[in-house]
C-alpha cells in the first residue's frame, strides 16, 4: 500500500474516533480490520495524529493480541485454545494446521495466503474444537478434517 | 422515532406495540446466538424466511432470529412458540416440512424432537426438555423469545419498565433495595453491589464512571457474550438505573473483539435507546441524563481485571495498578469509577421490577439470586445453564448436563477458569454458592465450569492453565512474571517425565509467592489450579514423578524414558 494511502486509510480511523487518545485500541483496531495489519508508519502517523508518543502507541499495539505489525495472510486462522477446546483436543488440530501449513503460530505462510494464530476463547465451547477461519467457525474438527478444510479457501 | 419524553409515553408506546401481536400467532423463534452461528442457524433463518414468502404463510406465522437459548449442543434450535416446541439440529432442509406440517397442520416431526437419554423418550416441548427443565432462567429468560437486535421486542416483554420505575425512586432507595437483595458480583470476586455503587457515590468529586465488564477472558466461559449478544437491552438498562443511584453520567462498556456479533448487537442497542430517548439527555423526561460509548479490547485476558481495564480504557497498555486507593474513590481519569460485570448489570432490572425480598428469596444465605454456567468440556449437553445458587454441583452436571458422554467416568469440575481450582467426585454435592466454592479451593469466578472426564490428566491441566496464565501476565510485578515461568517449567517437566519430588514443595513455595506478593488477581489467584489439583489428585502428580506414567494417558512420558 502506497505511503499517501496508509495515510488516508489512518485518517479516515482518526475521524471517525474524533481523534480521541482514549480509543487508540478501538482505532488501531479499525486500522488493522484495513490494511492487515499494523506497519510502522502506521504507528507513526497514529501517534501524531492523536498527539501521543510512538512509544505508547508502539506499546499498545505491542500488548495487544490482536495486533499485528508484520503483513499477514489473506485469511486468518485462528485456534481456539480454550479450555473447552483444550479438553477436546485443540492441541492436536493445531499442531495438524502447523505440519500441513508448514508454518507455527504466529507465522504467516510464504505465499501470503495465510496466518495462523492461537486465541483464548471464542465462546463456542460447545462445539469445541473450533477452528475461526475468517468468519468462518468450524466446529467439532479433528486433525483428520483440517487438510480437507484447509482446502475451501485459495 | 420520537424521544419519551416521560413515563406515560414509555407505557403508551409499549401498549401499542403488544396491541400489534396476536398472543396466539405461531412465532418460529431461531436461536441466533454464536454457537448457533458455527452450526449455520443464519441459512436456516433465511430458509424460513424464503419458504414462508413461497407458500404464502406471512399471515399465519413470523420468524425470529433470536438471542441464544442456551443448549448449543443441539444447535441450530428452533422453538415455536406459543407453544414451545422444540426442535433441534434443524437444517435447510427440514425447513419446508416444518412449516406444512407443524405450522400448518399443528403435527410435531418425530426426528428434529429431542431424545430423553435417561427414558430415550422424545420430548415435544423446551421446558419438558431436562436441559432446561432444573434450570430457573431468570436472567437469561428472554433471551429465547426476544430478537436482540429488536428494541421493540424488548419492550413487549416489559423491557425498560424498571428504568421507569428506579427514575421515581431516590438513589438511596435504589442503593438501599440492591442491598436488600444481596446481588454480589457476578464478574467473579462475589463483592456486594450495594457497597460498591454506595462508595462510588459517596466519593468525592463530581464526575462519576459507569462500566460494564464485557471482556470476558475466562477461557471456556461464553455467559456474558450471550447476554450481551442475546438481550442487550438489559445489561444496558442495568446500566442505566446503576449510573442514577452513584450519580454518574458516562458510561463505558469494554467489550471483546473476539465477539463480533455481541459489539454489533451492543452497538444497535444503544443507538436504539438513544433514539427513544432512553439513553442521551434528560432521560424519558426525568432530568437525567446518561451516555453509554463502546470501547473493544485488544485481547488481554488480564484486561478483566478492573484498574488493567480502565488503564486500558484510558488508551494505555492494559496494565493494573495497586489498590490502594479503590477505584471506586479513583478509578478512570482518576474519578470515582463504577465497575460491574454483564450478569451483574443483567440483574438489577429484575431485583428493581420484582423487589429485593422476591430476589432474595432465591439462593442460600450468603449468595442471592442464580447465576449463569458455561457448562462445557467432557459433558454430554454443553451449554448455557441458570441456576439458583444453592443448586449442587451433580444436580449441574448430571442433571442438567446429562452427565459424562461415551461411557466413560466423571473425574474433576474446574471452576472460576484460570483462577479457580478443580473440584473431585467427593465434593460434587457441594452447593453451588460464593463462599462453599472459596472453601474448597476453587472460587465461583465468572462462571465457567469446565467438566473432565477419566481421560483428562490433572497435571496437564494445571500445565495448561499455568501456560495460559504465563501467556497473559503483564509482566508489571516480578512475581507473577517469574513464578508463572518457573510453575510451568516444573509443571512441563513432569509431563514429560523429568520431574522429582521436591518439585512438588517448589510449586507449593512459589504458589506462597504469587499468592502473597503479586499486584493483581491474575498473579494472585493463579496458583489456584495447580494448588487444587495437588490437593485432590496428588497421586497423579506422584504417578508421573515416581513411576513416569500418566495415570490419564494424556502425557508422553513413554519418549522421555527412551532418551
Amino acid at each position: 500500500m502506497a505511503p499517501e494511502e496508509l495515510k488516508e486509510k489512518v485518517n479516515q480511523a482518526l475521524q471517525k474516533h474524533q481523534h480521541d487518545k482514549s480509543l487508540l485500541v478501538d482505532i488501531l483496531q479499525d486500522i488493522q480490520a484495513e490494511i492487515g495489519y499494523l506497519p510502522k508508519e502506521v504507528l507513526e502517523e497514529t501517534g501524531k495524529g492523536l498527539g501521543v508518543p510512538l512509544s505508547r502507541v508502539y506499546s499498545v499495539a505491542t500488548f495487544f493480541k490482536a495486533f499485528s505489525l508484520t503483513p499477514r495472510g489473506r485469511h486468518l486462522i485462528n485456534v481456539c485454545m480454550g479450555t473447552a477446546c483444550h479438553v477436546r483436543g485443540a492441541d492436536k488440530v493445531l499442531e495438524q494446521i502447523e505440519e500441513e501449513l508448514g508454518i507455527k503460530r504466529g507465522e504467516t505462510t510464504a505465499d501470503l495466503k495465510f496466518t495462523l494464530e492461537t486465541v483464548n476463547c471464542v465462546g463456542a465451547c460447545a462445539l469445541g474444537p473450533i477452528v475461526v477461519i475468517g468468519e468462518d467457525y468450524n466446529g467439532e474438527m479433528t486433525p483428520e478434517a483440517v487438510g480437507s478444510v484447509l482446502k475451501n479457501y485459495n | 422515532m420520537a424521544k419519551l419524553m416521560s413515563f406515560s409515553e414509555l407505557e403508551a408506546l409499549r401498549k401499542s406495540i403488544v396491541d400489534k401481536r396476536d398472543p396466539d400467532k405461531a412465532v418460529i423463534t431461531v436461536c441466533n446466538g454464536t454457537g448457533c452461528h458455527a452450526h449455520g442457524c443464519k441459512a436456516v433463518t433465511e430458509a424460513f424466511q424464503d419458504e414462508i414468502k413461497k407458500q404464502n404463510l406471512s399471515a399465519k406465522v413470523d420468524v425470529r432470529a433470536s438471542g441464544c437459548h442456551g443448549f448449543c449442543e443441539r444447535g441450530p434450535l428452533v422453538v415455536i412458540k406459543p407453544r414451545d416446541i422444540f426442535y433441534q439440529r434443524v437444517r435447510v432442509k427440514d425447513v419446508p416440512e416444518i412449516l406444512s406440517e407443524t405450522i400448518g397442520k399443528g403435527a410435531t416431526i418425530n426426528r428434529l424432537l429431542y431424545t430423553d437419554r435417561k427414558t430415550s423418550e422424545k420430548v415435544t416441548f423446551e421446558y419438558d426438555v431436562p436441559f432446561y427443565k432444573h434450570q430457573k432462567r431468570l436472567v437469561f429468560g428472554n433471551n429465547g423469545s426476544i430478537d436482540p437486535s429488536s428494541i421493540e421486542d424488548y419492550l413487549a416483554v416489559g423491557g425498560y419498565s424498571a428504568l421507569a420505575k428506579a427514575l421515581r425512586m431516590t438513589p438511596e432507595q435504589i442503593i438501599a433495595e440492591v442491598r436488600k437483595s444481596g446481588l454480589r458480583g457476578r464478574g467473579g470476586g462475589g463483592f456486594p453491589t450495594a457497597n460498591k455503587w454506595e462508595s462510588t457515590r459517596n466519593a468525592e468529586g463530581d464526575t462519576r464512571y459507569i462500566i460494564c465488564n464485557a471482556d470476558e477472558g475466562d477461557p471456556g466461559a461464553y455467559m456474558d457474550r450471550s447476554l450481551v449478544e442475546g438481550n442487550p437491552h438489559s445489561v444496558i438498562e442495568g446500566m442505566i438505573i446503576g449510573a442514577f443511584a452513584i450519580g454518574g453520567h458516562d458510561g463505558y462498556i469494554y467489550i471483546r473483539n473476539e465477539y463480533p456479533l455481541a459489539v454489533r448487537h451492543v452497538r444497535t442497542a444503544i443507538e436504539q435507546a438513544g433514539a427513544y430517548g432512553l439513553l442521551g439527555k434528560n432521560i424519558l423526561g426525568s432530568g437525567f441524563d446518561f451516555n453509554i460509548r463502546i470501547n473493544r479490547g485488544g485481547g488481554a485476558f488480564v484486561c478483566g481485571e478492573s484498574t488493567a481495564l480502565m488503564a486500558s480504557l484510558e488508551g494505555r497498555v492494559g496494565e493494573p495498578r495497586a489498590k490502594y486507593v479503590h477505584t471506586s474513590e479513583q478509578g478512570l481519569w482518576n474519578k470515582p469509577t463504577n465497575l460491574n460485570n454483564v450478569e451483574t448489570w443483567a440483574n438489577v432490572p429484575l431485583i428493581i421490577n420484582n423487589g429485593a425480598d422476591w430476589f432474595s428469596k432465591i439462593g442460600t444465605a450468603g449468595s442471592k439470586g442464580t447465576k449463569i454456567f458455561s457448562l462445557v468440556g467432557n459433558i454430554s449437553n454443553t451449554g448455557l445453564v441458570e441456576v439458583p445458587m444453592g443448586i449442587t454441583l451433580r444436580e449441574i452436571i448430571f442433571d442438567i448436563g446429562g452427565g459424562i458422554p461415551k461411557g466413560r467416568n466423571f473425574k474433576a469440575v474446574q471452576t472460576g477458569g484460570p483462577s479457580g481450582g478443580v473440584i473431585p467426585e467427593s465434593l460434587l454435592d457441594l452447593p453451588v454458592d460464593f463462599d462453599e466454592l472459596s472453601k474448597v479451593g476453587s472460587m465461583m469466578g465468572s462462571g465457567g465450569m469446565i467438566v473432565m472426564d477419566d481421560k483428562s490428566c490433572m497435571v496437564d491441566f494445571a500445565k495448561f492453565y499455568i501456560t495460559f496464565l504465563e501467556g497473559e501476565s503483564c509482566g508489571k510485578c516480578l512475581p507473577c512474571r517469574e513464578g508463572l515461568q518457573q510453575m510451568r517449567e516444573i509443571l512441563t517437566a513432569i509431563t514429560e517425565g523429568r520431574g522429582k519430588m521436591s518439585d512438588l514443595k517448589l510449586l507449593e513455595e512459589l504458589s506462597d509467592t504469587l499468592r502473597d506478593a503479586a499486584l493483581c488477581a491474575l498473579g494472585s489467584s493463579a496458583p489456584n489450579p495447580v494448588m487444587s489439583s495437588l490437593k485432590y489428585f496428588r497421586d497423579e502428580y506422584v504417578a508421573h514423578i515416581k513411576d513416569r506414567k500418566c495415570p490419564a494417558g494424556v502425557c508422553k512420558l513413554e519418549a522421555a524414558k527412551v532418551k
